[in-house]
């Protein structure tokens, strides 16, 4: 009776364990549940400007389109002179160099070098029009692009090399007539296409963003959220959040995923934890240039090679270029899984006229470590290449690129280094001794987009293991569970367990044989009580 | 030989519970530890957390349970016939003699087992339990969200609980060992699952036969 009570109440506990083991409820996150209801409404906009009568005519020039803006936004231009994509830098604090003033008129990058002496083709991503050299007036209104942002025809395109006019073909009063908020579209006409191409920059920010799953972005997706650029990089006064290391400096302003999810978006507070030390983008960014490949080497040192006297071009596998008379090699790169560092939020960057600190240079440096509080670990895109420097002076060189037309020291005309560096120098206002060479170099772009869904996240092994090929494996300055471990430690505790049970094993042994020797090992039973 | 009731029924449950747990840990624990993969790191630390947390509970009943029914005084340590004990285990047992110390409900350790398990009980178990709870804790969230992580380096607070648990596994190993050293080498072990174990009868063990009284004798003057 009492037996089968116990054997009841045995089985029933084992049941009820059992089902809450094996039982799995769906919980909504709640958090998660809400942003998606907040952001699945789209907004409409509350004027609709092809109605409005400045606008029902049809404008010459560009600049025409801008002052009629003006005209009823009529202080809107002093937002949009005082940010960062008018101007060209910002003024920051950068550790090492003080309050200075970098963006891309002064800071040199890993791709096309730097946009001074080419501003003709380079103010393509310039939201003015007429920056044809380094007159620019940044003091002129007139000149503020308002619909290159705000453009919702798709009809606005900026010409190629024409100092950020728009292309001849546009038909400005259809785009005026249609300007909204920024889609898409307008932010990825410039930050898809940086560096000459689609995806050849960031790596996670391309066109197949425009129309993508969720398995390529969970934001962006077409058949998911369908969250524009804006949805996140909010902007108030034209003041836009969120910023690209490539050339910003502070950890100010910055757009980030905890603005939406919070410190503490996971049901698993152990998950929640790694917040402290480890970005969201770190786990829920496996890889990026999901669906087009991304440029990760640049080597210049190639460039100039001529065919018959003339420029050529190769292609890989995908259908990239890998090679261009005018640019030197390529390595482009798809499905590519990020490299790991410690980033507080600031950053310096190769400025010109810098003198060569280490090889390979570093265009730009992510500050930060893991006994810094606001450091974090960010998956990063390093772009590797190498570039001309001058070998006397031991200074990366601004070479005079673009020109229009042979014999104008260009070097995608002529092909002479010799003059381009000449050109180059002379115009930044940079001594050049006349001898260069070509010197490795890097760059640091941190991977922000292409978030995976959450089940091709990042899992905890794929860090926290022993193995070369851990994300983090070459990651340091701090102790990561599973990775790493005290050599002596755990010789010794080796040592020490394979010691015992040796000892143990030879002290059965010799029990063993003492007693069969003394007779009185019978049916493994030591009999005291004969001794008695 | 008489037959006593030397393990009460929490003792055995908190050994067994405790041994199980402890075999548990150190599986999950040198798998977070990179030794080897089996069922996985995130499981593996999944279930180390759980079963430590079910561990410090047991151990806070047993050290409850240790103080109302004054057990802890099985645990004094004495150096009389600690010499000889270790003799008998190094040499004496070999040509079948006795155990140089006799096995009764107030006294079932021997003077080397009460060292080794108050070492056990003050040192190995603190330094793993402690580094174990400072592990779990190095990083908190507080009511504001945000996530602290405590100034104390995580590389020291590892080393210790690997420390102790390299050491519990050693304990683990040589313990088993020595519960083949009874009167028959299952003996002991079948005195910790049943309570019962047959002890010799000499002048001694006289107590145990009265044993109950004066044992409740001790209890009340622990209580007062």
């Amino acid at each position: 009776m009492k037996r089968s009570i116990i054997i009841v109440i045995g089985a029933v506990i084992i049941a009820l364990v059992l089902t809450n083991v094996l039982h799995k409820e769906i919980y909504y996150n709640l958090k998660l549940e809400k942003l998606k209801q907040e952001y699945a409404i789209k907004p409409v906009a509350s004027v609709d400007h092809s109605k409005f009568d400045v606008l029902q005519k049809s404008f010459d020039t560009p600049q025409e389109v801008t002052e009629t803006c003006i005209s009823c936004h009529t202080e809107r231009h002093k937002e949009v002179m005082a940010s960062s994509h008018w101007n060209w830098e910002r003024v920051s604090y950068v550790e090492g160099r003080g309050v200075t003033a970098t963006g891309k008129k002064n800071v040199l990058n890993n791709f096309c070098i730097g946009a001074q002496t080419n501003e003709q083709s380079c103010a393509k991503c310039h939201i003015g029009y007429g920056m044809s050299n380094d007159h620019f007036d940044f003091n002129n209104k007139r000149n503020v692009d308002c619909m290159v942002c705000h453009d919702n025809s798709d009809e606005y395109k900026k010409g190629a090399s024409m100092a950020g006019y728009p292309d001849r073909s546009v038909n400005l009063s259809k785009v005026a007539q249609s300007v909204g908020q920024p889609s898409k579209t307008n932010c990825g006409s410039c930050h898809f296409n940086s560096g000459g191409g689609n995806n050849v920059k960031h790596g996670d920010l391309e066109q197949a963003l425009l129309a993508c799953s969720r398995e390529v972005d969970v934001h962006m997706a077409s058949n998911g959220m369908d969250m524009s650029c804006t949805n996140c990089h909010t902007a108030e006064n034209h003041n836009i959040k969120g910023k690209l290391y490539s050339v910003s400096s502070t950890n100010t302003n910055r757009a980030t995923c905890e603005q939406c999810h919070t410190n503490t978006p996971h049901f698993d507070p152990i998950i929640n934890r790694h917040n402290a030390k480890v970005s969201c983008q770190a786990c829920h960014i496996p890889e990026y240039a999901k669906v087009n490949a991304t440029k990760m080497e640049w080597h210049w040192s190639d460039a100039g090679r001529l065919k018959d006297g003339k420029p050529y071009s190769e292609e890989d596998e995908m259908g990239n270029h890998n090679y261009l008379s005018i640019k030197g090699s390529f390595k482009w790169e798809k499905n590519v899984k990020p490299d790991y560092v410690w980033f507080n939020g600031t950053a310096d960057h190769y400025v010109l006229g810098d003198t060569i600190k280490s090889i390979p240079v570093q265009m730009n440096t992510l500050f930060g470590s893991h006994d810094d509080g606001e450091s974090k670990i960010i998956p990063v895109k390093i772009h590797r290449g190498d570039q001309i420097y001058d070998k006397v002076y031991n200074t990366l060189i601004q070479p005079r690129l673009y020109g229009p037309e042979k014999g104008d020291s260009a070097f995608w005309q002529d092909f002479n280094w010799e003059e381009a560096a000449e050109a180059g120098m002379k115009r930044v206002g940079l001594p050049y001794s006349g001898e260069f060479g070509f010197v490795e170099t890097e760059m640091y772009w941190p991977v922000n987009h292409m978030v995976s869904t959450k089940d091709k996240a990042v899992s905890c092994a794929e860090c926290h293991t022993r193995e070369d090929e851990g994300r983090l494996a070459k990651l340091t300055g701090f102790y990561l569970p599973g990775r790493d471990h005290n050599k002596w430690l755990d010789w010794g505790g080796i040592f020490m367990f394979l010691a015992s049970i040796a000892g143990v094993t030879i002290h059965t042994l010799i029990r063993v044989f003492m007693s069969i020797r003394n007779k009185k090992y019978e049916m493994k039973i030591i009999d005291y009580d004969s001794e008695n | 030989m008489k037959k006593v009731y030397i393990y009460k029924g929490f003792e055995r449950f908190w050994h067994w519970t405790q041994a199980s747990l402890i075999i548990f840990l150190a599986f999950t624990g040198f798998e977070v530890h990179g030794t080897f993969t089996i069922l996985g790191f995130e499981h593996a630390a999944r279930y180390h957390r759980v079963a430590s947390w079910m561990l410090i509970a047991l151990i806070v009943f047993a050290i409850f349970w240790h103080f109302v029914t004054g057990e802890w005084r099985q645990y004094i340590p004495t150096t009389k016939k600690l010499k000889e004990q270790i003799l008998y285990y190094a040499f004496g047992m070999f040509k079948g003699g006795h155990h140089p110390t006799q096995k009764t409900q107030l006294r079932k350790l021997n003077p080397l087992q009460r060292m080794v398990y108050l070492g056990f009980k003050l040192f190995l178990v603190p330094v793993t339990i402690i580094s174990g709870v400072f592990y779990m804790l190095h990083k908190t969230i507080d009511q504001n969200n945000v996530v602290v992580i405590e100034n104390i380096p995580l590389e020291g607070i590892a080393l210790w609980h690997t420390l102790g648990a390299f050491l519990l596994i050693v304990f683990l190993v040589i313990h088993v060992y020595m519960t083949t050293t009874g009167h028959t080498p299952t003996s002991n072990i079948r005195a910790m699952i049943t309570g019962y174990e047959e002890l010799e009868n000499e002048d001694e063990n006289e107590e145990t036969t009265t044993g109950e009284k004066p044992k409740s004798n001790h209890i009340q003057e622990e209580k007062k």
